[in-house]
């Protein structure tokens, strides 16, 4: 589990373009929306491609997606229950 | 046609270099685009993390405008931004294509997809300075001294804009090029068509 | 200052190859929505409005080789040329050119195009209007997002105030292609059934193809039944975001304010808005809460893309077109798709093709980038008021 946070984290910093980010400065439990991270609906919208291109799970409802990148910890959990690849 | 106005300021990126009323600003070593956007992001001291997100054309952008803007002591919210290139979004639109070209391989991304429209480079220009103004992306085969100056001397004349950030920003093929001048009442270059021609070539 | 008129006008979508054929349906509350398979464009079946390749064709091999042109050239030509040939106005330099559009022949980029990729540059799509046509004037490409075809207007108001002009043809158009399908999919944005623009059952949109062209002219002269006026015109950005409509719909309450004001008239001599309502989410709650702002919320409103789908670099044009045969005709066109308020602030919705005097219309459009037009038109022939 611990591998699979610290994969989301520096996916999250890669595909979002979080260039002044570093791995160390996102904790499991930010919020990765509104005053954490300070993510937008794009990079909502491009978590949901991540999901479903590394690790087959397909959203549909973009309010889903906002539950469960709620932060790193949730996000993990999630993928660990529903992934197919 | 006469002009009652002014080209207040202008500036020039290309080659590695950036450079404000034909002063050099900044001079990096030969490499390419992303390499020197980000060398001119820090050196020029732009602070704006959501700079990593956009696409080279509207990093481009950005960067030329946030010399000109940044240095006028009497900004306007009223700035309308005027620009125009040849190849429209074409760089970020191959990207997308790769995306889904492939379907087998077919994930389409909304960060790339959102930049495949030349004037998103203008929406990152009005959220950075605030410009609740006056928008246009027109497409030339080669730069256009003509049609840029009719446009904003019209958005002048009709008080739609009270500055106009006019210019050229083009990404193609590897190639990268802007030139930028802000338009207003006040300067020492008049606004004439070949005053903004002689610019475009230094 | 002078005045600037719309006049000549043609319409191809797959609803019918001239504005008269067009508006007909549109007066009879017609869809040109249907759904399509086509893998090509899409991994599954999709609502859309597409112009059938074989018919265009058809046509276009009267005046042009077919091989030489793209599927956009071909729209964007026939549809030019109907309106070039009703105006009989000689193509000398008092006579530009804009071709708006957002994605060009977008399609050229993909692995199976006959076409060399260099067709793909927008100035190339101008070029061949040019040529074609034998025009003696630079053409002027505008891709400005979904507000690029109503803009287009207003950027041909300005090229003839500012003297550069006497005369402006408009052609616009953008296609369906997997290009852009697969990107608004990729933002969620894609309705599995006919948009219902406002709708409490809205789930976004449908991208759809037409052509569309006009003049805009300074000559008061030889215009035609459905000619209006442009009285005002204005755009903002929202300085809010690039792809979500802003929550307070800050540029477009600008926007339509500062084209009244250029009109100078009230909201209330506004008889109906053309909005944009492209059925999403959000696009259509910045709306209501724009024209709530700017106590708009009694005035008809209808947007079209429950006929069309979002036509992207051509709707805002399109529904100029429309919007001026629904002034000449003295009809409100119904807003289809319509059933129940979804959106947050009350809005007076067309629910039904009715008559009523009109003699001003306000056209908005919205787009990514945050960039917000508003133009106002005004019959041009007093005779029909």
């Amino acid at each position: 589990m611990s591998d699979l946070k610290q994969e989301l984290k520096e996916k999250i910093i890669e595909q979002l373009n979080l260039e002044d980010v570093a791995v160390e400065e996102i904790g499991d439990n930010d919020a990765l929306f509104g005053d954490g991270l300070g993510l937008d609906s794009i990079d909502a919208l491009e978590l949901i491609v991540m999901l479903d291109k590394d690790y087959g799970i397909k959203l549909s409802d973009p309010k889903e997606g906002r539950k469960i990148f709620e932060s790193v910890e949730v996000m993990a959990n999630y993928i660990s229950e529903h992934r197919t690849k | 046609m006469s002009s009652n106005h002014y080209i207040q300021a202008f500036v020039h990126i290309k080659n590695e270099t950036v450079s404000l009323h034909g002063n050099t600003l900044l001079a990096a070593p030969k490499t390419d685009f992303s390499t020197f956007s980000k060398t001119a992001y820090k050196e020029l001291g732009t602070k704006y993390p959501k700079f990593f997100k956009m696409d080279r054309l509207s990093k481009l952008a950005f960067l030329a405008a946030d010399v000109l803007l940044k240095n006028d002591k009497d900004p306007q919210e009223n700035t309308a931004i005027v620009l125009s290139n040849r190849a429209s979004s074409l760089d970020t639109d191959m990207k997308h294509q790769n995306t889904i070209a492939d379907a087998a391989n077919y994930y389409p991304s909304p960060a790339v997809f959102v930049y495949t429209l030349p004037n998103i480079c203008i929406g990152e220009i009005s959220i950075k300075h605030k410009l609740f103004s006056e928008n246009s992306f027109f497409i030339f085969d080669r730069f256009n001294a003509n049609y840029l100056f009719d446009y904003a001397e019209s958005l002048l004349k009709t008080k739609k804009a009270s500055k106009v950030l006019c210019g050229w920003v083009e990404v193609d093929a590897g190639n990268y090029e802007a030139f930028l001048y802000l338009v207003s009442d006040t300067g020492a270059i008049k606004h004439t068509i070949k005053e903004i021609t002689r610019l475009y070539k230094l | 200052m002078s005045s600037t008129f719309v006049s000549h006008n043609n319409i191809i979508s797959s609803l019918g190859c001239n504005s008269q054929s067009v508006v007909r349906q549109v007066k009879k509350e017609t869809t040109g929505l249907s759904l399509v398979t086509d893998e090509r464009i899409h991994p599954k079946p999709f609502y859309t409005s597409i112009i059938p390749s074989e018919k265009l064709t058809e046509s276009f091999k009267e005046i042009g080789v077919i091989d030489q042109y793209t599927k956009l050239e071909q729209m964007l030509i026939l549809s030019l040329k109907d309106v070039i040939d009703a105006s009989a106005i000689e193509l000398d330099d008092r006579v530009g050119i804009i071709v708006s559009t957002t994605k060009g022949n977008i399609d050229v980029l993909e692995k199976n195009s006959p076409f060399p990729k260099e067709r793909a540059y927008l100035s190339s799509l101008g070029d061949a209007v040019k040529n074609f046509f034998g025009l003696s004037t630079e053409p002027i490409v505008l891709s400005n997002a979904c507000v690029s075809g109503v803009l287009a207007v207003a950027t041909a108001k300005r090229f003839i105030a500012q003297g550069r002009f006497d005369h402006v043809f408009i052609t616009s158009g953008d296609l369906v292609t997997q290009f852009i399908v697969s990107g608004f999919n990729s933002f969620q944005a894609l309705s599995d059934l006919p948009c219902k623009p406002y709708c409490k059952y809205r789930t976004g949109i449908n991208i759809g193809e037409v052509a569309a062209s006009v003049l805009v002219t300074s000559k008061k002269t030889g215009l035609t039944p459905e000619a209006v006026e442009i009285i005002g015109d204005a755009s903002c950005n929202d300085a809010n975001h690039i792809s979500g409509p802003s929550r307070t719909g800050e540029g477009l309450v600008r926007a339509v304010e500062n084209a009244i004001q250029e009109a100078t008239i009230e909201t209330e001599d506004i008889d109906f808005i053309s909005a944009h309502g492209t059925a999403t989410l959000y696009n259509d709650e910045m709306e209501a809460i724009a024209f709530n702002r700017l106590r708009m919320l009694h005035t008809p409103l209808h947007s079209l893309k429950g006929y069309f789908g979002h036509t992207l670099g051509a709707s805002g044009l399109l529904e100029t077109i429309v919007g001026m045969h629904s002034l000449h005709q003295n009809t409100l066109f119904a807003s289809l798709g319509y059933t129940e308020r979804g959106v947050s602030k009350p809005l007076n919705i067309i629910e039904k093709t009715t008559p009523k005097q009109l003699s001003t219309f306000l056209k908005t459009a919205s787009g990514f980038g945050g960039c917000n037009t508003a133009v106002i038109f005004k019959k041009a022939n007093k005779n029909h008021k």
